[in-house]
């Protein structure tokens, strides 16, 4: 950006004054999702490792995974992992330049959102 | 780069609240972002008030009118008053749009207006936009053919010109770049809705002879590849159109060429 900023000009103000739109809230929350996965998969790779190393070790993992506070984030990734599924399942309809109208595409973002609570209910509920 | 914070030069303080009106029944009340080169100081947002009862119905109407009777120092671009030159292109409470055909019933509480988000800004109102029109001029906008001229001109089916159609109306008022995330975070190497609307205008022209080169050119992984398709474009677009769309096409042109 050559040349473009002369004279010290301020640059106008963006997140903190746009409005929040759903296909943009839901956009961020896939990146977010995606991320929180990786870590919740560490733990679970954890709890495995800890399980093949010896008794004591594992029932020191095991009391973090299957504490309240794991139960939670368990609990949260698996709403993730159900979220960033069907995010993604809305990223391959818009690769093949489909349901790209405005109407349409908020309503996948709702359906993405409804999806993913009733799918982490109906998951716990069953398992 | 993300910086979700605003530069030190640019954060925004409190400003002048302008008198109300005398004898009006019918007040509202406007918060603008306000920013001389002159005077050194950061930005600041100023309230004027507006007897409403005498103003028109857009909020171009308004800021002329704050132009006119009470700060002859506020500073915008405008010019058709119809939303065919592109020139008043701002942020009007919490959205891109064009003042001159956004409608002042269209908001509800006091009315926010700020220049187009996360751009250098000339004076209160008015963007920088010289890196927008580059971009713009980098997908070469104009009919490339290579061959021989034909007598009278390029013909076109009525099929294919319907192509063109949700593309040619667009008037580069730059709200769909500036609304655009991935555009705020890596707009020196991303070129934004705006300009992949326009080079997909070009792209499925009929009477174009440089697709290869045109999508050679977006190969890249910031030029076309930072759309993640996040959609504030299509949302915001004064006009109704669907950049969103044209960017889609064009990756999935890219990859029928892949495969």
């Amino acid at each position: 950006m050559a040349d473009v900023n002369r004279g010290d000009r301020p640059l106008s103000p963006h997140l903190s004054i746009y409005r929040p739109q759903l296909t943009a809230i839901t956009s961020i929350l896939t990146r977010i999702t995606g991320n929180a996965l990786l870590v919740a998969a560490i733990l679970i790779v954890w709890w495995f490792l800890a399980a093949a190393t010896s008794p004591e070790y594992f029932a020191l993992a095991d009391a973090v995974i299957t504490s309240w506070f794991g139960d939670l984030v368990m609990f949260l990734s698996l709403w993730a992992l159900w979220y960033h599924t069907l995010a993604g399942i809305r990223h391959l309809i818009w690769d093949n330049a489909k349901m790209l109208d405005m109407e349409i595409a908020t309503k996948l973002g709702w359906a993405i959102i409804a999806g993913s609570i009733l799918l982490t209910l109906f998951t716990v509920v069953v398992i | 780069m993300v910086q979700l914070a605003l530069p030190k030069n640019s954060r925004i303080t409190t400003g002048k609240t302008w008198p109300k009106p005398e004898g009006a029944t019918n007040v509202r009340s406007f918060k603008i972002y306000r920013w001389s080169p002159d005077d050194g100081q950061n930005p600041r947002v100023d309230t004027y008030f507006i007897d409403m009862d005498k103003c028109g119905p857009m909020v171009l109407d308004a800021l002329i009118k704050i132009k006119n009777e009470i700060d002859p120092t506020l500073t915008f671009r405008r010019s058709c008053r119809e939303g065919i030159c592109g020139s008043c292109a701002m942020n009007i409470d919490g959205i891109n749009t064009l003042a001159c055909i956004y409608g002042l019933d269209e908001i509800k509480g006091d009315v926010k207006i700020y220049p187009l988000p996360h751009m250098p800004v000339v004076k209160d109102l008015i963007p920088d936009l010289t890196h927008f029109y580059a971009q713009h001029a980098s997908i070469m906008p104009w009919l490339e053919t290579k061959t021989n001229r034909p007598a009278k001109e390029w013909k076109q089916s009525i099929e294919d010109r319907k192509k063109l159609d949700g593309l040619y109306e667009c008037v580069m008022c730059a709200s769909c770049s500036t609304s655009c995330p991935s555009y705020w975070w890596n707009g020196d190497r991303y070129l934004g809705p705006a300009a992949l609307l326009h080079a997909y205008r070009w792209i499925i022209d009929s009477r174009d002879e440089a697709t290869g080169e045109r999508l050679d050119q977006l190969e890249d992984p910031f030029k076309l590849y930072r759309c993640h398709t996040i959609m504030n474009c299509t949302k915001t677009c004064p006009k109704g159109l669907n950049p969103a769309k044209s960017i889609a096409e064009i990756k999935k042109l890219m990859m029928k060429r892949a495969v």
